[in-house]
């Protein structure tokens, strides 16, 4: 019987969330690296057994861990990671000049087809890349070196480079965003990138429709149509269907468009997920009512899904690392809240349980399906 | 012999309990004591030190013998009593973030 595994970054430690494939009753380990912020944890498609996690303090900076037993074990591996060339400046809040400094690392993505491969989106933004299971790493050094790079901007969080996205359909094909400079596009394995930010519109910037400066929060992609890519922007809710070329909003009837979490159904490409935010001066749910909000028609048309969610006095906020999907049939959705809440829907988002109630802050949640 | 202790988070990252004890070749300064503890304990590589500057992190200082040794120059020798390993090099996370 198929089972699922939910690895959960929070700002204290991180734990794996176990359950079989009725997702009905669930083992907690952990709390993993206790006391330190766990950004991000994340299996290899290729090989489940192999995790990577992102552990970092304000203390001692970053630190990276491996696993090769599905968690049960770690090991510490490399975390050199070092600019190339002359790092430069991008502007600072108050649009003076500032340093590239590598702070930590948001987002790891492991390879679709090589365990030992994992690429790590860091703040500030840059994205690197390890071919041996992250022992060692190297940027890939044309992404900052975009001559857009001196004007990029970090969002309140940080510059952080936070999504990337592989194309299961061509190699060379690569999607990542950063906030706030915006979606970018390789067509050659990293060497050169393009913003990919057409159709974005961004009110708070000097020029609401300029090609870098939109504060992306998450983007999401069905890997059987890699063209079509679903966004959570600062404000606005976004889809493009021709790998970024052009984007058209499709907030339609949701309560507010302001949001972290975006994420895509595993057997349905067009029904998507979202945790709509009250706004980005109230970061919590609007009305105290936690609810992701579904669509089946790729978007505009969208659904409340309350049940089991609680309706009343509630105000946490859904990070954009903090939901996912597994790949059972029906397909099960996961999102953690900044109250330590992991939520779990075992039938596509029409009923939700909460896996746990009091973990620290969730900063991120993966799902790995298992055999 | 040196003695060093290392604050709890460090301590758990190196998998670790109680004081280590480095054999140091050379004079025993900040920078020589800190290169002996990485290379027993390479986890802590980047840890204490910047990997790029190597800089002393921040939010960590040197402590011994009742004295913040932090601001000494990387190079400059420990306390003799440090060196006898006397009294232990205390490695301190700053008591910070409300």
């Amino acid at each position: 019987m198929s089972s699922v595994r939910v690895l959960v970054g929070t700002r204290k430690g991180a734990f794996i969330l176990s359950a079989d494939g009725k997702r009905e009753n669930w083992d907690v380990s952990g709390p993993h690296f206790a006391g330190w912020e766990m950004y991000h944890l994340k299996g290899s498609p290729v090989d489940p057994n192999r995790i990577y996690a992102s552990q970092s303090s304000s203390w001692s900076g970053q630190i990276m861990q491996r696993s090769n037993d599905g968690g049960k074990s770690w090991e510490t591996v490399g975390n050199k990671f070092v600019y190339e060339g002359v790092p430069g400046t991008h502007q600072w809040y108050d649009g003076t000049p500032h340093p590239w400094e590598f702070k930590r690392v948001w987002h790891l993505e492991p390879s679709l087809t090589d365990p030992d491969k994992v690429y790590a989106g860091v703040e500030d933004a840059a994205l690197f890349l390890s071919n041996d299971g992250a022992h060692t790493w190297q940027e890939f050094s044309g992404l900052r070196q975009h001559g857009s790079g001196p004007h990029w901007q970090p969002g309140a969080g940080g510059m952080c480079l936070h999504s990337i996205i592989q194309d299961p359909s061509n190699p060379d094909r690569m999607f990542i965003a950063i906030s706030a400079a915006g979606a970018f596009r390789t067509d050659d394995a990293g060497k050169t990138w393009r913003p990919i930010n057409r159709g974005l519109r961004s009110q708070f910037i000097p020029d609401p429709t300029a090609e870098v400066g939109h504060c992306v929060h998450h983007i999401a992609m069905h890997s059987s149509r890699p063209n079509v890519l679903f966004m959570q922007k600062h404000w606005d809710v976004m889809r493009t269907d021709n790998a970024g070329d052009s984007w058209q909003e499709i907030s339609g009837n949701l309560p507010t468009d302001f949001g972290f979490a975006i994420d895509v159904h595993a057997h349905e490409p067009e029904t998507i997920y979202v945790a709509p935010i009250k706004s980005d001066s109230e970061h919590f749910v609007p009305d105290g009512k936690l609810r992701v909000f579904r669509s089946r028609t790729g978007g505009n048309e969208w659904e409340a899904l309350t049940k089991g969610l609680p309706q009343a006095d509630c105000y946490v906020n859904v990070l954009r690392d903090a939901m996912a999907v597994d790949s059972l049939d029906k397909c099960g959705v996961y999102f953690g809240t900044t109250g330590g809440q992991v939520y779990a829907s075992a039938d596509a988002g029409d009923t939700w349980a909460p896996i746990v109630r009091d973990f620290p802050a969730v900063l991120s949640v993966e799902v790995q399906t298992l055999p | 012999m040196i003695r060093v202790e290392l604050p709890p988070h460090l301590r758990g990252l190196a998998h670790i309990s109680g004081e280590v004890e480095l054999d140091v070749q050379g004079v025993a300064t900040q920078r020589s004591v800190v290169d002996a503890l990485e290379a027993r304990y390479p986890m802590l590589r980047g840890a204490i030190r910047d990997h790029i500057t190597q800089k002393r992190r921040p939010f960590l200082r040197f402590f011994a013998c009742g004295e913040d040794l932090s601001h000494e120059l990387p190079d400059a020798p420990l306390p003799d009593s440090v060196a006898s390993g006397a009294e232990p090099l205390l490695i301190v996370g700053a008591i910070a973030g409300g």
